[in-house]
């Protein structure tokens, strides 16, 4: 998934230097969630470097002395939202600022999202308090497709102090959303068909595109094709580098997904899937993870059928599953998955699934497992400090740490 | 100005004919025999809590409630085992658009004449929905894409196969509901809507005093017909207005937008409720002054559009300290009826005492809509609308077990559809239609 080659020298000597900043820090908790194994009573952890340096109970592992210490009632691994566009629009629905969605054409694969994410805007900083350090940014569902998605930490003022995975995944949308994003004309579609049919062909470019590419490689004799950014996109989702981020809800439009994924070999992560429920079987074969709508999205349009229960029935199915804050028009203006994750515990989902379901399987899913997602030594120090049962309502967010930096000690 | 003092008092002895028909309608089919739950945790708002309580209703009305120890239970009387359960008030969204509700459309920005009541799809999934949720009584409004977007309703979520069967009838009869306003961003748009904030205030000024001179008019004429000025259905709405008997919910977020519909409020002595309120931190004190309640929603978020830029959990705590009465609400659609409950937990999240978060589901709400004598706590002579929650109102784990309205159980979590619509999943909550007021349009 890591396209290395597309983050510019200076943003890795950033993310050096920023690290550089990161303080030592031990952090006691009554309650350890490690994600990583059973939970840790009376545990301490310690990150040195930015790095988890060690975890264990009070008795395994002792706080160096002068070190800064931080002691809550529950402490997680810092929280993953695994699709969001936080970042991509600015809080107040300004016309100016909403950047999540570009309308001009129906696939736009070569559309950055690290060139439109704002690190500063107020809704990073929003989730951060509440112990949300890993955000899946970018562009949002609503055209065939509408361009990158990105990986950020929710700290930093720049895109380059903050960005983990510049270029994550290639976002799409099967169902209405596509249909009703454009005009019918020419360039958008105007039906189911030709919805899929649009994204078949544009795959069929890269597939020849990457074909030519590499014979050109491999024979001096042979001219590359003319360098497409668009293409380019698209050639590594053909190769299973780039996964394919498809947002489709209605039973039928996950069908068709399920379809091209398996025509094109495509890596392919579901997105929304709000009648997942009637799919199990199918979504289970394909070997396909779920990034599941937020449980309190409206119950409207291509969602109508939602459930609260979908979390609960895709994770005993043994289906990867995360969860998300989704994308919201109006107000609230973003969900925030932990607030999302708790809905889900009074209908089918153990707390330790709805906490892996925002920690260490959305990591997986998003291919960072080996940086977060879970409480284990070499991991970053990412960590979130509760001052009681995360998910309760009546509990607080009480502090922060993202690389090792106590970023929020704020109580949210 | 001062609501308690302003509202006509009135009794369930004191209703006229209208109303005692519905209600003997409903005494039909209710029970035969008390119902007497007993042996869980009974919230009655207006009492402190008691474990292993007892609850008795009798023909659609509580006759008794207290612990174990005090309570009789009537021979004959059927005993429900709700051990280990909580017993709370039906809960009373102030604040609602379920129900496909619409008032005025974009002739005008003023258009008291409009009335939800020739609306309502009383078959809209959004009633078992709110169901689902607790709800007990909600009060259905048009958007805030105007100034006065109309007349109001108070429902019953009682069967009903019309929205008159379901509509709270005042003393004489009528339909009771109050008058929708809104100031801020969402009434903003060409003329002959407002462009400014001075601008809403004067065409809303200059419609009260056309108000007053109406009502001089019809005092002056003296009940002599030869007198009286033609008739006008917006100015009759008006006057029940300012006089009192019909309440504005006005929308309004930003402090300065709430501190106009305070001096309009003072000016023209009607009866206010404030909604939604982003900002009452920010005028806690000022509100609780002019003794105004609040009808307050908490959002997960901040922003969305300007006025709610400055939204925050700290408005429930807030406005509690400085003594002001708040109401929670669903703005359904905005939150979902099945998740009101959940305004509670985060009210106290904020800071709010529980016993003020579960008022503001029930009680509080209840007197906002002058509905107290009948609803809003777990009383003897009230309404036998209530609540059977699998745990505290505060707590995400807590869900809804069983919605009762007038004796009658309205929602079961262990009959299968009713658990569907609670959770959700194919063809479940058709029809439905969301009344999506996106934006400038029809804002909320």
């Amino acid at each position: 998934m890591n396209v290395c080659n597309k983050i510019p020298s200076t943003l890795i000597l950033f993310i050096a230097t920023t690290a550089a900043f990161a303080q030592d820090i031990a952090v006691r908790g009554e309650r350890i969630y490690t994600a990583a194994g059973a939970v840790i009573e009376n545990g301490v952890v310690i990150v040195r470097d930015g790095k988890i340096a060690a975890v264990g109970s009070s008795g395994e592992v002792s706080v160096p002395d002068g070190i800064d210490v931080l002691d809550a009632a529950v402490v997680t691994p810092g929280l993953i939202d695994a699709h969001t566009v936080v970042g991509m629009v600015g809080y107040l629905s300004q016309a100016g600022d909403q950047d999540y969605l570009e309308r001009s054409a129906a696939i736009q694969p070569d559309l950055r999202a690290i060139d439109a994410y704002n690190a500063r805007e107020p809704l990073v900083k929003w989730l951060r308090d509440f112990g949300i350090t890993t955000i899946h940014s970018g562009h949002g569902p609503g055209e065939t497709v509408s361009g990158q998605t990105l990986i950020a930490k929710t700290r930093g003022d720049t895109i380059a102090d903050a960005v983990m995975e510049p270029a994550a995944m290639v976002a799409a949308t099967i169902g209405e959303g596509a249909v009703m994003s454009g005009d019918g004309g020419r360039n958008t579609p105007g039906t189911r068909a030709k919805v899929a049919a649009m994204l078949r062909a544009e795959l069929l470019n890269a597939q020849s595109y990457a074909e030519k590419t590499a014979a050109a490689e491999d024979d001096d004799e042979k001219e590359p094709p003319p360098r497409d950014l668009r293409m380019d996109v698209l050639a590594g989702v053909i190769s299973g580098e780039m996964p394919l981020l498809v947002t489709a809800n209605r039973h039928n439009d996950i069908m068709t997904a399920l379809r091209i994924a398996e025509e094109f070999n495509i890596n392919m992560i579901l997105d929304g899937a709000a009648e997942a429920y009637l799919l199990l079987d199918e979504i289970k074969a394909a070997g396909v993870s779920v990034i599941v709508h937020p449980a309190m999205a409206r119950a409207s349009g291509e969602r109508e059928n939602l459930s609260f229960t979908t979390a609960a029935k895709l994770i005993e199915a043994g289906i990867p599953t995360a969860f998300q804050s989704g994308y919201e028009g109006y107000v609230p203006k973003t969900r925030v998955v932990l607030y999302e994750a708790a809905i889900t515990l009074a209908h089918g989902v153990s707390f330790d699934q709805a906490l892996a379901a925002i920690t260490i399987d959305a990591a997986k899913i998003l291919g960072i497992d080996d940086r977060v997602g879970s409480i284990e030594v070499g991991k970053d120090g990412d960590l979130a400090l509760y001052d009681g049962d995360p998910f309760e309502y009546t509990s607080h967010a009480i502090g922060t740490i993202i690389d090792g930096v106590h970023v929020s000690a704020t109580v949210k | 100005m001062i609501m308690n003092s302003q509202r006509p008092r009135r009794s369930l002895r004191a209703l006229a004919g209208g109303t005692v028909m519905v209600l003997s309608l409903t005494a039909v089919i209710a029970q035969a025999d008390p119902i007497a739950f007993t042996g869980g945790r009974v919230m009655p708002v207006t009492a402190d809590p008691v474990d292993n309580g007892v609850l008795i209703i009798d023909d659609g009305e509580i006759i008794a409630v207290g612990s174990a120890d005090d309570v009789r239970i009537p021979r004959g009387a059927e005993v429900i085992d709700v051990s280990g359960q909580v017993i709370v008030p039906g809960f009373v969204d102030t604040h609602s658009h379920i129900g496909e509700p619409a008032g005025g459309d974009r002739s005008s920005p003023i258009q008291p004449e409009a009335r939800v009541l020739d609306s309502l799809n009383v078959r809209d999934a959004g009633f078992r929905r709110a169901l689902a949720g607790g709800l007990t009584t909600v009060h259905i409004m048009s958007g805030s894409g105007h100034l006065m977007s109309g007349q109001s309703i108070y429902v019953k979520l009682r069967e009903g196969n019309d929205v008159t069967a379901i509509a709270y009838r005042k003393a004489d009869g009528s339909v009771d509901g109050g008058m929708k306003m809104a100031n801020g961003t969402n009434p903003r748009r060409d003329p002959p809507f407002p462009g400014t904030r001075a601008k809403s205030a004067a065409l809303v000024r200059q419609k009260f005093i056309a108000a007053q001179e109406y009502m001089a008019k019809v005092a002056a004429a003296e009940d002599d017909a030869s007198k009286m000025p033609d008739r006008d259905l917006g100015m009759e709405a008006l006057v029940e207005v300012l006089n009192g008997e019909r309440i504005v919910h006005h929308h309004t977020h930003r402090h300065d937008d709430v501190m106009t519909v305070l001096r309009l409020q003072e000016e023209f002595g009607f009866r206010v409720v404030l909604h939604h309120v982003s900002e009452a931190h920010r005028v806690a004190n000022e509100i609780a002054a002019a003794n105004v309640p609040v009808s307050l929603i908490l959002i997960d978020s901040p922003g969305g559009k300007l006025e709610a830029q400055y939204t925050d959990l700290k408005s429930a705590p807030a406005l509690e300290q400085a003594g002001a009465k708040v109401s929670f609400h669903t703005d359904d659609y905005i939150s979902d009826s099945r998740l009101y409950m959940r305004q509670a937990g985060l009210g106290v999240r904020a800071g709010m005492s529980p016993e003020f978060a579960l008022r503001a589901l029930t009680l509080a709400g209840a007197e906002m809509l002058d509905l107290d004598d009948r609803i809003g706590s777990l009383e003897p002579g009230k309404d036998a609308d209530f609540v059977i929650l699998s745990g505290d109102p505060t707590s995400v784990y807590t869900r809804v077990q069983e919605t009762w309205v007038e004796g009658q159980k309205r929602f079961d979590i262990d009959d299968p559809d009713d658990r569907a619509v609670a959770e959700g999943g194919f063809g479940v909550l058709q029809p439905s239609v969301l009344t999506d007021f996106h934006g400038y349009g029809e804002g909320h």
